[in-house]
């Protein structure tokens, strides 16, 4: 291991020097190769054994990994290549491609600066390479593309040399038009990708080499001699004339940007706070003697050493025994231990400065997304945006009684390790629910619970999530206090598309400053006076306090929003979480005394107006569908096609690929629980399918009853639906 | 017919004849427990003294759930209070639904805190103002916490035409009984905060209450009630024991005021001078 402490040396060494470093992350569709790729660049890199790479799996280091051939959280490692006679530091980042796991993708995207997209050559680009890319741009990372498999498409589907030139350029032509639709301005501003000047790289992960036009110019391997090796099977050759690892690393260092050209102009998108103050100026030239702000993009359990927090340096110098403050908390904290991650392990080292990835323990309540700073009240970073929302859950439950206390602490573990994870205690039945993001999914995180925590646990069959939803205006609704002494007079209404998807983005928050928040919103077309309204958003539901000159709201309307966000947490239709919904608060009658408006006479007056206004508003249901992509054989079509449309799916497009027919479908989650077995047997075992979130869509009208009194039911509700009357009678 | 018992204010002893004469005659007898408590005694005592059982009501059902008061249809229903009978803002809305019912109705007072303090303190009840509440602060599911400055507003408009202003303190199920230092300690906050916003008004907020002569009572109607002033800025002084406590912020005192306040509550002598 001689070989491996020299190199811990060199990477301690320069990462004080921020314009030899690059932290990228790759992404990809799941099975493009993209932990393959990975492994390579590390036995480039001399981490690990040349012959092992492809197979070993370094990054994959959960057993569970392993075992399903697949990368389920995203793991980090350090290290060094030289381009040009200088030494750069490479922090890579590998990320899940299952879309089950999209959560730690877009955790992955906040702490690098560049991405690898790799894409396969046969397949090309997938809906999941569209969702990674789009979250990559949108936190301002700069792509770069490796083209994958390369030898497939000239042993398998035995295009010959000008139509694999062909079939490349397309391929290309299409990414940089999914770059200029996602971000235009980035686009224009020289993200375009471009073969000619190596931002594309082609090759073979699984064999080992690659080319790009530059490397074409150094070695004098033509597209033609690629052509000839992969035909006469002799990669080997090629592999030592064109090695992966030099032309993906050369790559990397030309044309992603280092930490302080990327600060520049990304900390304005992921930071809202003042640009003229002294944190806000030493993140943007990522000043290593500034303040520390450092942004946790992950959560693990080291059995040593406890929570293992890992992140962006954005400022400052990590060092051990620092004090620092952590957004959301008041205690103070002290970082015990600050390290870099080689894959799997850990290393110690005395300091990391602005600029790099790090790993940190001794963070009191440090969850995914938080800020660590030596700053107090430093304004937070935005909240890392999830693509994805959860859309199943089960209810876990001990097996052994004596465990429970310990089940508490361990769900509380998961889910601050994995925050598309959500925990949630139903308080009528005392189940612990967990929802997530598919199917499998949860799966792993039942296993993680069984194996890695030692709690065997009961879970029971997994059940979709709905959302509540109004369709139509309903006005001067009533809510009055128990009391009677204060009313509050609202309309309900659904919230206007554009403006969910201001929220959905990210593009609008409660912390963002009034006036940028505004001109928002009132370009995505709201009134002027609406846009200058609101009070609270939680979720994708807004609430407006639409009165004038009314005296004591101001200091009431913490409670009206306790009660507007208690209604969004579990509507009143089932009790499930709302979406879509603008409230307007459009008068008030208030008690002059303080305690006869306190929050048992507020919260209820404004949960019940809201409540009986949304029953009058035709309160209906949404469910969740999933995009399936299946890849089955043309012969076994029929019965894939079936299989959809038999769980009220509809098929969307269907391509022919070869002798293999591509088929892209949406269905419902709730039809979708046992799709594995069904799917494998009625294609023999031969189709290749994947699933992506698909949206909400109202539940069917014929449908609507059963589902609503299955979820009352469960819930332990009273069986027959509510009406306005329930609370409005008071 | 319902008939509404003021019961005093400290223990079951308190309550006048003509009120034990009517709970002795009552078909049902309910107990509002929220409003106020008698910290003297508890529900066994009063029991074995009123001879009747006794049914607590809780917020819910004095406020929501009513449904009890059609038992004073055809019975004699009593519904007792600590204090006096309508003290409370809350108790003429039950009036008026019993009466809405076509249930007669009925009071019958007993001691209130009111004119307590007026003895206890010395201070002359044609000089005090609006009233005010303080309730415990509040924290929001979004981590905002809120502290009301409705009775702090309330103090400064009293004060701007000399008059003082009673301040009844928080009694939360889960919360406990505010104390007097806990609601000066609350009023110094919204005062701090206020002038700290209007700096370059400078003086507008400026130690207005912090410099006024507050009272703190404590346990009055027992043997030994606690009768404390000082400037509100020394709050830590307020060590006035266990419940029910009230808290007056003076306005300007007349110098007989002033001397019963140096007299019977300890009050500092410099008082006197002003």
């Amino acid at each position: 291991m001689g070989k491996r402490k020299q190199m811990v040396e060199r990477v301690t060494e320069l990462m004080k020097t921020p314009d030899m470093i690059r932290n990228i992350g790759i992404v990809a569709h799941i099975d493009h190769g993209k932990t393959t790729l990975s492994d390579n660049l590390l036995a480039g890199a001399g981490m690990i054994s040349a012959e092992l790479a492809g197979e070993q799996r370094f990054m994959d280091s959960d057993e569970q990994e392993q075992a399903r051939g697949i990368t389920i959280d995203a793991s980090n490692v350090s290290m060094v290549h030289t381009f040009e006679g200088e030494e750069y530091l490479i922090n890579l980042i590998d990320t899940p491609g299952h879309v089950d796991f999209g959560g730690d993708v877009t955790r992955a995207m906040r702490a690098v600066d560049g991405a690898v997209v790799v894409v396969d050559a046969v397949e090309g680009t997938m809906p999941q390479t569209e969702t990674v890319l789009r979250q990559a741009l949108r936190e301002q990372v700069h792509p770069v593309l490796f083209i994958n498999k390369v030898d497939r498409l000239i042993n398998e589907l035995q295009v010959d040399e000008k139509e694999m030139q062909i079939r490349l350029g397309k391929l290309i032509d299409h990414v940089n038009k999914l770059i200029r639709n996602m971000n235009p301005e980035r686009y224009k501003g020289g993200w375009k990708i471009d073969a000619a000047d190596g931002s594309v790289s082609f090759g073979s992960a699984k064999y080992n080499w690659a080319i790009s036009v530059p490397m074409m110019k150094k070695t004098g391997v033509s597209f033609k001699d690629v052509y000839e090796y992969c035909t006469n099977d002799d990669m080997k050759t090629l592999a030592k004339k064109c090695p992966l690892h030099e032309v993906l690393n050369d790559m990397i260092i030309k044309h992603l940007p280092n930490p302080i050209t990327a600060q520049e102009t990304r900390v304005k998108t992921i930071w809202h706070g003042d640009k003229e103050s002294v944190v806000g100026k030493s993140m943007n030239k990522a000043d290593p003697k500034g303040p520390l702000a450092f942004m946790v993009t992950g959560i693990s359990t080291d059995p040593h050493a406890g929570e293992v927090a890992t992140g962006r340096l954005f400022s400052g110098t990590l060092l051990r025994g620092m004090e620092v403050y952590t957004s959301g908390s008041v205690k103070k904290s002290r970082i015990q231990q600050v390290g870099i991650f080689m894959g799997p392990e850990r290393l110690d080292v005395d300091g990391i400065p602005a600029g790099n990835i790090a790993a940190v323990t001794g963070l009191r309540d440090a969850i995914v997304g938080s800020t660590i700073s030596t700053v107090e009240n430093m304004v937070p970073f935005e909240s890392i945006r999830h693509v994805s929302e959860p859309v199943i859950t089960v209810s876990v439950e001990a097996k052994h009684t004596k465990d429970l206390p310990k089940l508490v602490e361990v769900l509380r573990k998961v889910a601050k390790e994995d925050p598309t994870l959500q925990i949630t205690l139903d308080e009528e039945t005392g189940e612990h629910l967990m929802a997530g993001m598919g199917e499998l999914h949860l799966e792993v995180i039942a296993h993680r619970i069984e194996k890695d925590k030692g709690v065997e646990i009961i879970t029971n069959p997994p059940i979709v999530v709905y959302r509540e939803t109004i369709k139509r205006l309903v006005q001067n609704v009533e809510g009055k206090s128990p009391n009677r002494h204060n009313r509050f007079y609202i309309d309900v209404m659904p919230l206007e598309p554009e403006v969910v998807n201001l929220i959905k983005e990210g593009e609008i928050s409660m912390r963002m400053e009034e006036l940028e928040r505004r001109q928002k919103l009132i370009d995505a077309g709201m009134d002027k006076e609406e846009a200058r309204s609101i009070a609270g958003i939680y979720g994708t539901n807004m609430y407006l306090d639409m009165t004038k000159g009314i005296q004591y709201l101001n200091e009431t309307m913490e409670l009206v929003l306790d009660g507007f966000e208690e209604v969004m947490k579990a509507g009143p239709l089932a009790r499930e979480p709302v979406s879509n919904v603008k409230v307007i608060l459009r008068d008030a009658k208030l008690h002059e005394d303080a305690i006869h408006r306190g929050p048992a006479q507020i919260i209820p007056a404004s949960r019940q107006a809201i409540q009986a206004a949304m029953l009058m508003a035709e309160d209906t249901l949404l469910e969740p569908y999933q995009k399936v992509f299946i890849q089955v054989p043309q012969n076994l079509m029929g019965g894939a096609t079936k299989e959809i449309q038999g769980r009220r799916g509809i098929v969307l497009d269907m391509k022919t690929e070869g002798d293999l027919s591509i088929i892209e479908s949406r269905a419902p989650v709730s039809e979708l629980f046992g799709f594995a077995g069904d799917i494998r047997s009625a294609t023999e075992g031969r189709a290749m399918w994947s699933t992506e979130f698909g949206g909400f869509e109202f539940v069917p009208a014929s449908l609507l009853g059963d589902v609503v009194a299955g979820i009352r039911e469960r819930k332990g509700l009273k069986k027959e639906l509510p009406k306005a009357s329930d609370f409005l009678d008071m | 017919m319902l008939i509404f018992v003021g019961l005093g204010l400290f223990d079951e002893k308190d309550v006048t004849l003509k009120g034990l004469e009517a709970i002795k005659n009552a078909d049902i007898v309910y107990l509002e427990a929220y409003t106020s408590r008698l910290t003297g005694t508890d529900i066994k005592v009063m029991e074995k003294l009123y001879e009747r059982k006794i049914n607590v009501l809780f917020r819910e059902d004095v406020e929501i759930n009513t449904d009890w008061l059609s038992d004073a249809l055809d019975k004699n229903v009593v519904f007792m209070t600590g204090g006096d009978t309508m003290t409370s803002t809350t108790h003429i809305d039950l009036r008026l639904r019993a009466a809405e019912m076509g249930i007669e109705t009925k009071l019958i007072h007993g001691p209130s805190i009111i004119s307590a303090v007026y003895g206890l303190s010395g201070l002359q009840n044609y000089k005090f103002g609006k009233s005010a509440s303080i309730p415990f602060p509040y924290t929001s599911s979004r981590g905002v916490r809120v502290v009301t400055e409705t009775p702090y507003d309330t103090i400064l408009l009293n004060k701007k035409s000399g008059l003082h202003t009673l301040v009844f303190l928080d009694i939360d199920p889960e919360k406990g009984y505010m104390t007097a230092k806990d609601g000066l300690k609350l009023l110094m906050e919204v005062e701090n905060k206020k002038s700290a916003e209007n700096a370059e008004d400078a003086g507008t907020f400026e130690n207005i209450v912090g410099n006024s002569i507050a009272i703190g009572i404590a346990r009055a109607g027992s043997e030994k009630p606690c009768v404390y002033a000082d400037f509100a800025r020394n709050f830590e002084n307020f060590e006035l024991g266990g419940p029910l406590q009230i808290l007056v912020i003076a306005g300007e005192l007349h110098l007989e005021e002033a001397k019963a306040l140096v007299t019977f509550a300890n009050a500092p002598v410099e008082i006197l001078d002003e």
